[in-house]
């Protein structure tokens, strides 16, 4: 039996939000539902938010679902999340978000929260009028026919939770836990996103160590160093890990202490230390900064 | 208080076995194998209980080795039937086999054999014209089960090994699920080898039996010591074996009037079709065990019915993926070929001679309500809809 967490289990026993929303005819207000799963796959959702035109605010939020006892309890919290939310700030919920608000899901399970996050998505691309089908991101070849799921798909989930292995893969997407056909080109994709992980910091600091100086070694008002330091992050680094499907940002400054965060790709790698100290700190000590540290944030 | 009715994965070890079992976890703690008497005493209750495991078969005592397991039992009897043809290179098996069958078969593909898995039809039974179409000269071995742990669907399992015997090669049964449940009679069989385990049957975990026919080229698995006449090697778990005979004696009375349970089963099959709308028995129209049914409640998925009905002690089974850890659903029911709508909200009962009337009429009064309930949370349940049928079905 899983050992799923107390949260999980009441808000099974007890769902909240569940239901559809009807087309209400309110002024400045918006019906739409995404839905995403199948009933091949075992378990699909459809997610209903009711949507104030005029501030893009989530104003009601509620589902339908069709699975276990995980997929439930992660719909309810999904609609409790985005509630009051805008509808850019819920594109900005993630399937951990998800698991978080239920105080954890076994990984086995973690396609649960996937969906979730997926169905968000879905509901908000079809209010914005963008067809899922369009989503380029996800567009593409696939790999896994049995949970048909595509490689842009398997990249996207792999690299948002820095998954390492194939049965994380499995876990977070399904893809592979049916006949088993795709997990060798499933690997194939894990190691191409960890070799170029590793790649990235070697591969910057070459760049980097190409790039002229163009500004002089003198001493910089707070201000100042602040702006040469966005522009440095903003301009020549961030394009580099984005690339990779990572990112930095500025977190604080104080004195020759800088924190940065690392996003995406970057966060959690086996070598952020190494593109924090080598990639991003050489650069700004070359541009004129040759006191600076930088230091990685986790928030 | 637990309902239990998950019986074709474990049953309760019967307090009659447990009290045969006790001494011999205390004083009577003698190894058989041993020269003095102390052993020795304990030496003559493992030919009792070899004589009890025999007498439910209708077989010989030598014709019983012990040993821990049902997996152990199938791996023993696949490897024994290879072993004593080593020129033929083909085993016949079904789609459906338990997976102590079905990865032995895929591990010994990759060492070079050929294995055919006979399908099933809708009803979960075997076409034996496509068994025999698969038969060859070469084929060294049949493993088929006797009835499915999942549907409780019986194998014609005589009409199998007669097919099997015109083809000269072996013929061997997991009979797991259904020592106990119906008469076998192994004197007039066509059966060469037959596993059982020991915790289907109200014994504990960890002792199983395999039976060789008299004359069959038995080679060892497991080798070693002199135990078992040689055929399995390893000290006789003696309580286990104590508590197989004891229990082989229990069922051998209780197959008398297995009728109360078909009549329980029935009691909460029909009812449970009758109360609930769009829900179907698995494997209905076959012949089965009458401790098992497998009902299919269509647009909900089994873990969240088991979840629901545990908040109720009632414990159950279910086919769907979601209970396994792996991801697809059950291999026996897609074999069947049911409808994902079917198979990703089944859920089998499995009774046993301890189950009451009382506690399947709990099972009536609460499972309409938990079906409602998670009906009304699907997507389904409202408009039928067949946007999830049509999109990513492979
Ligand atoms: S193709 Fe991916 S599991 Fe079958």
């Amino acid at each position: 039996m899983w050992n799923y967490s107390q949260k999980v289990l009441d808000l099974f026993y007890n769902p909240v939000n569940q239901g559809a929303i009807t087309d209400e005819q309110e002024p400045d207000v918006a019906v739409v539902f995404g839905e995403v799963g199948s009933i091949a796959c075992g378990d699909a959702l459809r997610l209903h938010l009711k949507i104030q035109v005029s501030t893009e605010a989530i104003l009601d939020a509620k589902f339908q679902t069709f699975g276990c006892t995980s997929a439930i309890a992660s719909s309810s919290a999904l609609t409790e999340i985005v509630k009051g939310k805008t509808l850019d700030e819920a594109l900005q919920v993630s399937n951990h978000d998800i698991a978080n608000y239920l105080g954890g899901l076994p990984e086995a399970k973690m396609h649960c929260s996937v969906m979730g996050q997926e169905a968000l998505e879905a509901a908000i691309f079809r209010y914005r009028g963008i067809k899922v089908e369009d989503h380029e991101e996800d567009e593409g070849n696939l790999v896994c026919s049995c949970y048909a799921v595509t490689e842009p798909r398997i990249r996207r989930i792999i690299i948002e939770n820095n998954l390492t292995t194939l049965e994380q893969v499995t876990n977070y997407l399904k893809a592979g836990g049916g006949c088993g056909t795709c997990l060798a080109a499933v690997e194939d994709i894990l190691q191409e996103i960890q070799q170029q992980q590793a790649a990235v910091p070697t591969r910057l600091a070459a760049e980097l160590a190409t790039v002229d100086m163009t500004t002089a070694a003198l001493p910089m008002t707070t201000l100042q160093k602040i702006s040469l330091i966005q522009q440095v992050l903003d301009q020549e680094i961030r394009p580099v890990l984005r690339a990779d499907g990572g990112d930095v940002e500025l977190f604080d400054i104080n004195g020759d202490h800088v924190q940065v965060v690392l996003k995406g790709a970057c966060h959690g790698c086996s070598s952020s230390t190494a593109t924090v100290k080598y990639a991003i700190e050489a650069q700004l000590r070359q541009r004129g900064l040759p006191t600076l540290t930088v230091e990685e944030v986790t928030v | 208080m637990v309902i239990y009715l998950d019986n074709n994965a474990t049953t309760r070890v019967d307090p009659d076995v447990l009290e045969a079992m006790l001494p011999y976890l205390s004083d009577l703690y003698g190894n058989p194998s041993s020269m003095h008497s102390f052993g020795g005493q304990v030496g003559a209750d493992i030919l009792k209980a070899r004589g009890q495991v025999a007498e439910l078969l209708g077989a010989e005592e030598t014709e019983i080795i012990f040993n821990s397991c049902g997996s152990e039992g199938n791996n023993t009897a696949i490897h024994a039937a290879l072993a004593a043809q080593p020129d033929k290179r083909h085993i016949v098996t079904t789609a459906v086999e338990h997976p102590a069958i079905l990865n032995v078969c895929k591990h010994l593909e990759k060492k070079g054999y050929r294995v055919t898995y006979l399908s099933v039809d809708r009803r979960g039974q075997l076409d034996l014209l496509e068994l025999e179409a698969a038969m060859t000269g070469g084929t060294a071995l049949v493993t088929t089960m006797y009835a499915n742990n999942e549907t409780g669907v019986i194998f014609p399992v005589e009409q199998i090994g007669a097919i099997t015997k015109d083809y000269g090669a072996t013929f061997h049964v997991d009979a797991v699920q259904a020592v106990g449940k119906v008469p076998i009679d192994l004197s007039t069989s066509t059966i060469d080898m037959l596993t059982l385990s020991g915790h289907k049957l109200h014994a504990p975990k960890g002792i199983g039996a395999l039976y060789v026919r008299r004359g069959f080229r038995f080679r060892p698995f497991l080798l070693g010591g002199h135990q078992e006449r040689g055929r399995r090697a390893g000290t006789q778990n003696v309580p286990g074996i104590v508590a197989l005979g004891k229990a082989a004696e229990l069922a051998q009375t209780h197959l008398y009037n297995v009728e109360r349970e078909r009549r329980l089963r029935d009691l909460l099959e029909t009812q449970l079709q009758s109360q609930i709308p769009d829900c179907e028995v698995n494997g209905g129209g076959a012949s089965r065990l009458p401790n098992t049914t497998n009902i299919g409640f269509k647009y909900i998925e089994g873990e969240a019915i088991l979840f629901m009905l545990n908040q109720y002690g009632i414990c159950a089974s279910s086919g769907s993926a979601c209970t396994s850890g792996s991801l697809e659903p059950s291999h026996v029911l897609m074999a069947m070929q049911l409808p994902y709508v079917i198979l990703h909200g089944s859920i089998r009962f499995s009774l046993s001679r301890f189950t009451t009337e009382h506690e399947i009429r709990q099972v009536l009064t609460v499972m309409p309500g938990i079906v409602d309930k998670l009906r009304s949370l699907s997507p389904f349940n409202n408009d039928r809809a067949d946007w999830l049928q049509s999109r990513n079905v492979a």
